[in-house]
């Protein structure tokens, strides 16, 4: 067989390999996303803002500081966490007994403050970022050519995801945060500062949207609105892989951006839509989501 | 409350007592800068058009022979309902004379109407819709800078003539991106060469690797960007990461700005072909309007729609001395037709029955960083469109105007 | 959902102060348009019956939709198109209009209120994000540049809507119309059991309630006044565009019933006038009106829970 469905395989495994590097992404922002409405019990508006910001403090980093972009893959998400943390320190913290709307609201107008601020600072054309040296070039794989700097992409998250997968559900830190999450008094009163750490995991998901948003910036324009079209298809994400489990949110992330990159080639005038309406048919179907456990 | 008075701050009044102000509607000339200060739009126009129209205004001189002046601006966030809403509060309550610039199609053509029907005077320069002067032309507007048919027929017209024979096109899926692919396409065809393939990507894509891909396989040696801002700049940076243009085949922007390319940076931009109507670094009064400019604009240069501004509000204000009025729009259109234009950055040019400002248009290549001299040094010119061949002949536009 | 600050009972002293509220409500809006920019009014008015129907289904019903410009959009697209394409007079045109949002609204409340809370505001934006690529992609929507010069026309054939003050009569007589609609639906046992339904579901559950009938009613319910607000905006700007389907829109209803007071029968009112004067008067300000925008929702939400209605009612000891 020299086709399937009229497409040549090797067309299609080049396809289905980009659909995982953008799976990276939305695996990185949705497990953000999970880690803190896990939590805070917030849904994070101001995630995509927080990932614009991320690939701005490399751009700044580089252009008035001189560091490159393996330094920003440090400072930009520990620059970003803290911004997080004060965010919820002053903010979020007086929101946690209310209703999670005015967690979505409150971060939904941080959002639109943080991407004025920047179009303001930044104007809206955007900034130039180059692929570091050391990932310049590509290889050429027979059925398509790989740059080698989606590869690291690739890479990368996938390290990451699953470190913090590990972190927790396998670690001692991660067992307090799941307490945590299900009976915050009680893990308070075996002595584990239960408001430090609610800021720090705030800090840690906003650091993981960072650190996206450091990735993307030598692939797409570094521009004050290149997270707020990102954030819709994430929520979708989320509601797909069912908020319940931290690897379900990492394997939904990686599977739709598949699935999307095999909707570009059969028929790309749905590949925006064709993951809402993965929702729209899971919800039907599994209303908790994929992963979910229901209440 | 009103706008003037809201906007008092950001107005130029440029006053003198004397006896010609009486002449002009409510005491004098009021412009309104209608355009997006916020968003996509505003780097390439925004506050630089409102820089444009005030240097025009003092190069005029119109003050001097005691004719006040003002300008108002305000933004339209890309939003029609917005844009309408200042155009027919500029009109009605502000008594503004004439809008100009309004990047958008979709609220230029809204504005269009409210022009019309207030019987007040339209210069576009920002909006890139051919409809402005085909179906939807209207006796209050000129479309002044460029359009979607002179884009696309530059663009396509000179590459195929170099070579550029087979093509692949990259098209945002909605009506402009279908406007300029077809357009395009037409060019592509009737000049000889072949189109290989197209492929429809959604509005604000994020990731072109899939459609560049597809558009590698397809072994054509041009591959047309029918998109515009984000998503034209994305396309060009991933396609510099897939090694397309090191590949052999070229990429053409059907509509790319100076700002664009500022932001892509010269790596990643050069060999970009596309088509302007005014390049800041062409001669000595360009280079000196955008010395001036830039000084006033946070270093950003001008790009084609802020000359256009400044040019469309020169004209303007020399045929409104020339008439003594400007109370009525179509009067003042018509005497702005049948004067030919005539100003430091676009030189000589006339203005035809449907609205269309005629000019030379030019195709020009993105400079290798080895060939950029200076900061914004970035184009080198390709070739020469005359003005004879650079907009769509009226007989195609289907312009009621021009109908007997 | 008890947290949300929703309205208290009515009491008849309530009652009271809501009426009279309702006739100076009445008086200034009829009165308005001497002294304010009437296109100006009757956009605020098209938000305001927008805010309204938005906050009948979140401050009443405790369901928050993110999705909401979809059948502000839908039903503006729908009616221009019918007033311009098939020449149908304006009536017709905002009662298609109107019908193919209240359809909407029961496909989206079908899917939606399968999942509850925070889940169900990502589901309706969801499926709002998919109407909006279907009217940026699909032809008769004409893409970024819109429909445009929709035709005002006589309404029942003589009543001329291209002067401008009648057309504001008719919009005005639109937004009292179904401003009443909602005071009723409000205080009708549907929406006591609505409000019984938000405050605690399970509870209502054990005393009988279908409570996902109940809630699909006052989706679709508000979905269709949704409707009728951008069916009449479409006829008063004579166009119609991606603008009012775009999640942004979503986004600041929400503001504006935030800002009025969440489950204050006026609160939506006042908010959407706020917001609209806002985004009209500082339009040279550029991008700080978003700023400005973001900025109220954070103080909104930290200070200012009850919002301006809210706020006022509480001074007065009065729910308005």
């Amino acid at each position: 067989m020299s086709t399937i469905f009229g497409i040549p395989p090797q067309a299609l495994f080049g396809q289905l390999l980009l659909g995982l590097i953008n799976g990276s992404f939305y695996a990185m922002l949705s497990l953000g996303l999970a880690v803190i409405f896990g939590l805070l019990n917030i849904i994070n508006f101001a995630h995509g803002a927080l990932y614009m910001m991320g690939a701005f403090v490399a751009w700044f980093l580089l252009q008035h500081l001189g560091l490159g972009y393996w330094w920003a893959l440090l400072l930009a998400p520990i620059a970003v966490g803290l911004v997080g943390m004060v965010f919820e320190r002053a903010m979020l913290r007086h929101l946690y007994k209310l209703d999670h709307l005015y967690g979505l609201l409150l971060t939904f107008g941080l959002a639109l403050i943080i991407e004025g601020l920047f179009r303001n600072g930044f104007g809206s054309s955007g900034q130039p970022y180059r692929i570091p040296a050391e990932l310049q070039g590509g290889t050429n794989l027979g059925f398509m050519f790989l740059p080698n700097y989606r590869a690291w992409v690739v890479v990368a998250s996938l390290v990451v995801c699953l470190a913090t997968w590990f972190m927790i559900e396998r670690t001692r830190l991660g067992a307090y945060l799941r307490a945590a999450t299900e009976n915050p008094a009680l893990v308070q009163a075996f002595g584990i500062n239960v408001p430090r750490m609610i800021t720090l995991t705030y800090g840690f998901g906003v650091a993981l949207a960072a650190f996206a948003g450091v990735l993307a910036a030598p692939i797409y324009q570094v521009n004050p609105l290149m997270g707020s079209n990102l954030i819709i298809v994430v929520f979708a994400v989320v509601v797909i892989g069912g908020m319940g489990s931290i690897m379900g949110s990492i394997v939904t992330g990686f599977a739709l951006g598949i699935v999307e990159g095999l909707t570009k080639v059969f028929y790309p005038e749905a590949s925006n839509t064709v993951i809402f309406v993965i929702m729209a048919t899971v919800l039907l179907i599994k209303p908790a989501g994929l992963f979910g456990r229901s209440n | 409350m009103t706008i003037k008075r809201m906007l008092g701050t950001a107005a130029a009044v440029l006053m003198a007592a004397g006896t010609a102000q009486a002449q002009m509607s409510d005491g004098g000339i009021k412009i309104g800068v209608l355009s997006d200060m916020s968003s996509l739009y505003t780097d390439l126009s925004g506050a630089g058009s409102v820089l444009a129209a005030r240097m025009a205004v003092e190069d005029s001189g119109i003050a001097g022979r005691s004719i006040k002046v003002e300008i108002v601006s305000a933004d339209h966030q890309n939003k029609a309902d917005v844009g309408s809403n200042t155009a027919r509060q500029w009109y009605d309550v502000d008594k503004v004379d004439v809008i100009v610039d309004t990047p958008n199609s979709g609220v230029a053509l809204a504005v269009n109407e409210i022009s019309r029907e207030k019987n007040k005077v339209f210069l576009v320069s920002g909006a890139a819709s051919s409809d402005l002067t085909g179906s939807k032309c209207s006796p209050n507007t000129i479309h002044w800078t460029y359009d979607t048919w002179a884009l696309a027929n530059g663009t396509g017209n000179a590459i195929v003539k170099t070579g550029g024979d087979s093509w692949y096109f990259l098209t945002a899926d909605y009506a402009f991106g279908h406007a300029l692919e077809r357009d395009t396409e037409a060019v592509v065809l009737k000049n000889g060469g072949k189109v290989n393939g197209k492929v429809r990507h959604p509005l604000n894509n994020a990731d072109f690797s899939s459609f560049l891909l597809q558009a590698q396989a397809s072994k054509a040696k041009i591959i047309g960007l029918a998109n515009a801002g984000g998503d034209t700049t994305n396309a060009i940076k991933q396609a510099a990461e897939f090694g397309i243009v090191k590949g052999g085949q070229n990429l053409a922007g059907l509509l790319v700005f100076l700002t664009d390319v500022h932001g892509l940076g010269l790596p990643t931009a050069q060999g970009l072909i596309f088509t302007e109507a005014w390049y800041w670094d062409m001669n000595d009064a360009n280079r000196a309007f955008a010395k001036k400019f830039s000084a006033a604009n946070r270093g950003i240069h001008p790009t084609m729609i802020h000359a256009g501004v400044y040019s469309a509000v020169t004209h303007y204000l020399k045929s409104v001395e020339a008439l003594k009025s400007d109370a009525d729009g179509k009067a003042v259109v018509a005497r702005m037709k049948a004067t030919p234009t005539e100003d430091t950055l676009f030189g000589k040019g006339t203005i035809r029955a449907d609205g269309r400002k005629i000019h030379d248009m030019y195709l020009f290549e993105v400079k290798a960083p080895a060939e950029s001299k200076a900061p914004w040094d970035y184009y080198k010119l390709r070739a020469t469109i005359p003005a004879a061949d650079a907009f769509r002949p009226v007989a195609d536009g289907n312009c009621p105007l021009t109908k007997s | 959902m008890t947290t949300l600050h929703g309205a208290t009972a009515a009491t008849g002293d309530s009652g009271r102060a809501q009426i009279v509220a309702f006739l100076i409500m009445t008086g200034l809006l009829i009165a308005a348009p001497a002294v304010i920019y009437p296109i100006f009014l009757m956009k605020a008015l098209c938000f305001a019956l927008f805010a309204c129907a938005f906050n009948l289904l979140l401050g009443f019903g405790g369901l928050v939709s993110f999705g909401h410009a979809a059948f502000l959009g839908t039903a503006g697209y729908v009616s221009a198109h019918a007033a311009k394409e098939w020449g149908l007079p304006p009536e017709l045109a905002i009662l298609g209009g109107t019908a193919a949002a209240t359809l909407l609204g029961l496909v989206f409340g079908l899917i939606a209120i399968r999942r509850q809370g925070i889940y169900f505001a990502m589901v309706t934006l969801a499926l709002s994000q998919m109407v909006y690529f279907y009217c940026l992609q699909a032809p008769f929507t004409g893409g970024e540049d819109g429909i445009q010069a929709v035709p005002r026309g006589m309404m029942f054939g003589f009543i001329d809507l291209r002067q401008t003050m009648t057309l504001y009569a008719v919009v005005l007589t639109i937004f009292l119309g179904a401003f009443l609609l909602i005071y009723r639906t409000i205080h009708s046992p549907f929406g006591q059991v609505l409000k019984a339904i938000r405050e605690n579901e399970p509870r209502a559950i054990s005393l009988g309630y279908r409570v996902d009938h109940y809630k699909l009613l006052a989706f679709v319910l508000s979905a269709a006044i949704s409707g009728l607000a951008g069916a009449t905006k479409s006829l008063v700007f004579q166009l119609a565009t991606l603008t009012d389907v775009h999640w942004s829109m979503s986004g600041e209803v929400v503001l504006m019933t935030l800002l009025g007071g969440l489950g204050t029968i006026f609160g939506p009112v006042v908010g959407a006038f706020v917001i609209v004067a806002m985004q009209n008067y500082l339009a040279q300000f550029g991008a700080w009106v978003t700023i400005i925008q973001g900025a109220i929702f954070v103080i909104c939400v930290l200070l200012f829970r009850r919002g301006i209605i809210g706020e006022l009612g509480r001074v007065l000891k009065k729910a308005l």
